[in-house]
């Protein structure tokens, strides 16, 4: 049986889902266009094997954008590929009734069986919204059940009906036909007064607002102390992703290096023993460290969002993202950027103007995202001292934000430049978006978001990664070195060759060879570059394998060299992956290149500059 | 509802001021200067609740230009440019 979720915005639909199918979800694109596809199965308690589809988010069938028409074709069982769902479960935010109801009205008309979901339904209690089920069931003409997502068992209402709809939908096979189109300004007012009379027929709601809402929106959107707020929530989520993470992460190192150690003493010396020391462990090892840093971001992000502050920090930065030519709703696209700049990319499907979304698109990879986390840390723990400033403000905390903060004002640079040389003269886009009520953040939605992202940095490690490090381990372990060799091993090696003939290239922003060599497959992904030093220096370092890889590059590369080099990434178009999501969203070669071409010109131009007034200043 | 407002002044309210509050008399898409054609900025408002009838009221406002607004209608809050709002008619 196939069941589909269509709900407005923040309905909590993605918590429900999350609910009903825990963590048997498999997210993948539809064909042809890159909206997210995400399924997940369940069973009955009568033993029914059910896929739920978790479309996305909509206020109309009208189809505005590629999400909105995806979701308006498999509702109508005209998206490619897809069978019509037996029965479409439209979600609605209990406490907030209005809007559903009229995108319900419109779902009747697709002559799709129907079921109406009050999600949330303790919190609408509480709030004292009264809901006659049985009434608005009678008038809507379709089943309404209640739903705490959250709550176990608090499906269990839904479970029950899916059942039931099941065995009736067998017994009549005829479904009532599609009588669907697009509605005109006096139906969809018709709709909307309908929605409101049902509404006032079947729902008490509560004379008073929601207080905590409107308490928490006094100082969370006042003019001046929302942007305080805004601020000071981004710098304690850099400050966490930093500091907060490395416990874990020496945890992790220490079991990388006892791992190293018992490869050491275990398998006799040879290739194999290289293999699994500097390619598996020092290679794999160095970007899974990183796991806790991506972990905390995606947490921060996923609470927010859940949270529903996202919506108020585009409100607040509309305007003033505004004069960099950039729309509120980038606002979201961008912050998702920081874990990756590929979600981001996908995330900007909900900026309606092409125009603004192409711009967008341009900037995200500029945010810092999570995949230049690892190459960060290396050079700032190497480079940077450990020591406070003001007392409790760590040095290295400090840094960090500030290459944050260079790749958000070069992004508004970049837009800025955007808009007044390509489209100056186009009146801005409109901004229209729902602030919805502030919710506690549901700890169990959050930890399935938590842990499918953790699942896919993994898996990328265990594969691309894998893959990319077992090829800098062949190129940098062969052809051996000649009987009586002096020099170290990899100097002999395909990878050196590699790197010092791309080297004259790059000597003028202060890299090495070795640097060049790690380029090269941080080309494929960002955090490879790690990885990829990690097993330069670890063959090259011979004995001293088990040396930290950032002790190695403190006594080999001079400061200017390190922040060379983390200028480079700020600016650095280092993700294939990235590019390839460019191409496919804008739908054109030219805009990935002219991506990477600005990119690239940015990163050289910033490293040569950085590069030659550190040496000036005496830091060569 | 629209009898009680009859003495009040029909204001666009793109033009009102944060504690505004008022009850929507009917759109008018044309006097907005949106970028988005009549139809589609009208749907857009019609879709979000901006039906005439309801009762909105502006909570908050942006800090440049005292931009966005913030704006409640019925029980939902929901975020305009005031360009945008000018085509909602309001006494």
């Amino acid at each position: 049986m196939h069941l589909a979720l269509v709900g407005t915005p923040n309905c909590g639909k993605t918590s429900l889902f999350n609910a009903l199918t825990g963590s048997r979800q498999k997210v993948a694109n539809y064909p042809g266009v890159t909206v997210e596809r995400k399924e997940g199965f369940f069973v009955t308690p009568h033993g029914r094997q059910v896929s739920l589809v978790d479309l996305p988010g909509t206020y109309s069938l009208r189809g505005r954008s590629p999400d909105e028409e995806i979701t308006r074709d498999f509702v109508l069982g005209k998206a490619d590929g897809e069978a019509a769902p037996d029965l479409v479960l439209c979600v609605a935010d209990a406490t907030n009734l209005r809007l559903t109801i009229r995108l319900l009205l419109e779902l009747k008309r697709t002559g799709r069986p129907l079921a109406l979901v009050l999600n949330m339904f303790d919190i609408a209690t509480r709030r004292g919204v009264d809901v006659d089920v049985e009434r608005l069931s009678k008038e809507l003409g379709v089943p309404v059940v209640t739903s705490i997502a959250v709550r176990k068992g608090g499906t269990a209402d839904l479970l029950r009906l899916t059942d039931e709809i099941s065995e009736h939908a067998k017994a009549q096979s005829s479904l009532a036909q599609d009588r669907w189109e697009p509605l005109t300004l006096s139906q969809l007012r018709a709709k909307q007064r309908e929605a409101d009379r049902i509404i006032a027929a079947s729902v008490s709601l509560p004379t008073r607002p929601d207080t905590w809402t409107a308490r928490i929106d006094a100082v969370a959107l006042h003019p001046v102390g929302g942007l305080l707020v805004l601020g000071l929530i981004l710098f304690v989520m850099f400050q966490a992703v930093f500091a907060g993470a490395q416990p874990l992460m020496e945890l992790l190192s220490e079991a990388l290096t006892a791992a190293g150690q018992f490869v050491h003493e275990h398998v006799s010396a040879g290739l194999l023993q290289s293999f699994l020391a500097h390619g598996v462990i020092s290679g794999v090892g160095s970007v899974i460290v990183f796991l806790p840093q991506i972990v905390i971001i995606f947490l921060f992000i996923l609470l927010l969002e859940d949270f529903g502050y996202m919506a108020r920090a585009a409100f607040l930065m509309d305007r003033i993202m505004g004069g960099a030519g950039l729309h509120g709703r980038a606002f979201i696209p961008l912050l998702s950027s920081f874990a990756c700049a590929i979600p981001g990319i996908m995330a900007t499907r909900v900026i309606d103007d092409r125009r603004d979304r192409l711009t967008t698109i341009l900037i995200a990879p500029l945010m810092t995202c999570s995949a230049r986390i690892p190459v960060y840390t290396l050079i700032i723990s190497a480079f940077i001292p450990a020591r406070q400033v003001w007392g409790w403000i760590s040095l290295q905390g400090l840094v960090m934000f500030g290459l944050y903060a260079i790749g958000i004002l070069s992004a508004l640079l970049v837009s800025f430049l955007i808009k007044f040389f390509m489209w100056r003269d186009n009146a801005p886009a409109p901004f229209m978006l729902e602030l919805p009520d502030y919710k506690i953040p549901r700890v169990g939605s959050i930890a399935i978001g938590v842990y499918t992202r953790a699942k896919m940095f993994l898996q990328r490690a265990g594969t691309t990664i894998f893959a990319i490090m077992v090829l800098i381990w062949f190129l940098a372990s062969f052809p051996q070195p000649p009987a009586g060799a002096e020099e170290a091993a990899i100097n002999y090696s395909l990878a050196a060759m590699i790197g010092k003939a791309v080297a004259p290239l790059l000597a003028p922003v202060g890299f090495n060879w070795q640097i060049a060599v790690a380029l090269i497959p941080g080309m494929a992904a960002r955090e490879v570059a790690v990885a990829a030093l990690g097993t330069v220096y670890a063959i090259e370092g011979g004995k001293e394998a088990a040396e930290q890889i950032g002790q190695a590059l403190a006594t080999k590369w001079s400061l200017a060299t390190a922040l060379a080099l983390l200028a480079w990434y700020i600016f650095a178009p280092q993700c294939a992956s990235t590019l390839a999501v460019i191409r496919r969203e804008t739908g054109s070669w030219k805009w990935m290149a002219i991506t990477f071409a600005y990119m690239l010109a940015l990163a050289y131009a910033a490293s040569f500059a950085i590069y030659n007034m550190a040496v000036a200043l005496g830091a060569g | 509802m629209i009898e009680e407002n009859d003495t009040r002044l029909q204001i666009p309210l793109g033009t009102a001021n944060r504690g505004y509050s008022g009850i929507i008399q009917h759109l008018s898409a044309q006097t907005a200067g949106s970028a988005l054609s009549d139809h589609e900025l009208e749907s857009r408002l019609i879709e979000l609740g901006f039906v005439e009838g309801a009762r909105v009221e502006i909570l908050h406002e942006g800090i440049v230009g005292r931009d966005p607004i913030a704006v409640r209608v019925d029980n939902v809050t929901i975020a305009v440019r005031r360009r945008e709002a000018m085509a909602i008619i309001v006494a």
